[in-house]
């Protein structure tokens, strides 16, 4: 975990309320794909948790929905403003359990973190994850070019059918996979955990206070204890979880 | 030099910033933000008899410069916290510590404080907290059961005790009093103010548990307020808190009655908050004049 001032390069908008800003700071904290940011706002008491899209060295991409007066404010920054930025927080997906031929499923802003994972899975050997996109309605699209451009194999589900498969991510589940990998809405969480058969992990949304363990704000009971989605989280394991 | 020292029943300080209880845990894990033995003391996470999961999510909610909780005491229990939490803290810090203790009996107050008393330097017991029912805060607003716990805890502890009072009462100074009459060392106060909140859009209130303790740079005046009234009700130390977040902050509560401040939601937003606030203090003072920090205390306070 580290704090940083960044400085943003581009905030453009993906959709009609889902946006990407892509920065510039020390990225050194960020150790992970699933991990996630926590961003003062001018005006704002508490941080806005961000989950990471993409990083490298020096450059943080995140994407965001504007849902509230807070990431509408995010939306309305321009390029050369700073933010104080906490990064490198929560504990993000665990590669090593990808095996040949992982699941990765994203739910409308449940999709940027599976972007950084993809993007890091294809770089291992003889792995070959599919990507199943998961949004309401086709102009709610983004990141499909992104995660084609990876090479991988990427299926888009509408909830209206209003473009690829009509339904949800569970629709669009292949019969064989080697682990799963998802983030999005709670009840896309709980069909995929009645569906999958393979062990996964699930990345899971909770309002928090700090971001960084220290409020106790986002706390929920799971088999092996309680856990804050802040920092023991927001990855859990699908055998932990206590629905 | 600038003496920064403080001294609460006996323990001394290096200086008067502590992070106050339930936004600091039991504070090992904000060793990886900064070195913890530059801060005057710790107050720990609140700590009950019984491990406590606390209250279903949503518990936090934002507000106009301040936030509200509904945390409701989520701590392991005090053999835990003994066995554990505080042997994990003293291998990143030396410095004086104090236990936080909650109950919902008396019985349950007493005998907490009781196991707790080898492992801290001070017992700040909770008769504040709004957000568990049949305990905590029922204590804190009548001043017959404040006494009364404060009268059971002193029966078994030897360490200072500090009882840290509710600000949602009507006359903070009967309580304060009925604490000093029974027995207190010292007063800390304020915990949160009762508030709410509701999601227009849903047309329900954002909490889980409906209300949450009111805290952040909002409730500072209620604070100076209420750390001026008991300072002048009772001798006992103080130990100031509410929407502290700066070290002007720190001079002006200890200006108001306080002999130490506690920072709380301050911690949530900056990790480092109460390490900045230390690194200011010195120049914060030689702008004011003040050699000694000690000079602050109650200083507003003019016959």
């Amino acid at each position: 975990m580290k704090q940083g001032i960044f400085t943003i390069r581009s905030n453009i908008a993906l959709t009609s309320d889902v946006w990407q800003m892509s920065l510039e700071g020390d990225t050194s904290a960020i150790t992970t794909p699933g991990q996630f940011v926590n961003i003062k706002l001018e005006g704002f008491f508490l941080r806005r948790p961000i989950s990471v899209y993409d990083w490298n060295g020096t450059s943080l991409s995140i994407v965001y929905k504007t849902v509230g007066r807070g990431t509408r404010a995010m939306s309305q920054m321009q390029p050369g403003a700073s933010l104080d930025i906490l990064t490198g927080l929560g504990n993000g997906y665990d590669l090593s359990k990808a095996g040949q031929r992982p699941l990765l499923m994203g739910g409308g802003v449940g999709v940027p973190p599976l972007y950084g994972l993809a993007k890091r899975l294809v770089k291992i050997e003889g792995c070959k994850p599919v990507a199943i996109l998961g949004f309401n309605t086709a102009s709610e699209i983004f990141a499909e070019e992104a995660f084609k451009a990876l090479n991988i194999k990427t299926v888009v589900c509408t909830a209206d059918g209003s473009y690829g498969v009509k339904g949800f991510v569970t629709d669009g589940m292949p019969e064989d996979y080697s682990y799963f990998y998802c983030c999005g809405p709670e009840p896309m969480l709980k069909a995929i955990d009645r569906k999958a058969t393979t062990s996964g992990q699930l990345s899971f949304e909770e309002r928090m206070g700090c971001g960084f363990g220290a409020c106790m704000g986002c706390t929920c009971a799971t088999k092996y204890g309680n856990k804050r989605i802040c920092r023991d989280g927001p990855v859990l394991e699908r055998e932990e979880i206590i629905w | 030099m600038v003496n920064l020292s403080v001294n609460l029943s006996g323990v001394v300080l290096k200086n008067p910033v502590i992070p106050a209880s339930g936004t600091f845990g039991f504070g090992y894990e904000f060793a990886e933000w900064y070195d913890l033995n530059e801060l005057g003391s710790i107050s720990c996470k609140g700590t009950t008899r019984e491990a406590r999961f606390g209250n279903p999510t949503p518990r936090i909610a934002e507000c106009e410069r301040g936030m509200l909780n509904a945390v409701g005491l989520q701590n392991p229990g005090v053999d835990a916290v003994i066995a554990q939490e505080l042997p994990h803290l003293r291998q990143v810090y030396q410095g004086p510590v104090i236990g936080n203790v909650s109950g919902f009996s008396l019985e349950e107050y007493a005998q907490t404080c009781e196991k707790m008393n080898d492992h801290v330097d001070i017992l700040e017991v909770n008769i504040s907290c709004p957000n568990v029912h049949a305990g905590g805060m029922s204590f804190g607003t009548e001043p017959k059961s404040a006494a009364e716990v404060t009268k059971a805890v002193k029966a078994v502890t030897t360490k200072p005790v500090y009882m840290k009072l509710t600000p949602n009462v009507t006359d903070i100074t009967a309580i304060a009093r009925a604490c000093a009459e029974a027995g207190a060392d010292g007063i800390s106060l304020i915990n949160t103010l009762l508030g709410m909140r509701i999601d227009s859009r849903r047309r329900r209130p954002v909490l889980a548990n409906i209300t949450g303790g009111f805290s952040g740079p909002a409730i500072f005046p209620v604070a100076v307020r209420m750390v001026w009234q008991v300072y002048e009700a009772v001798k006992l130390p103080i130990i100031g808190m509410g929407g502290v977040s700066t070290a002007a902050d720190v001079v002006e509560l200890m200006l108001a009655g306080a002999t130490a401040v506690q920072v709380g939601a301050a911690n949530l937003i900056d990790p480092c908050a109460c390490k900045n606030i230390i690194d200011s203090l010195p120049g914060e003072l030689e702008a004011l004049g003040v050699k000694d920090i000690n000079e602050l205390i109650g200083g507003a306070h003019h016959g």
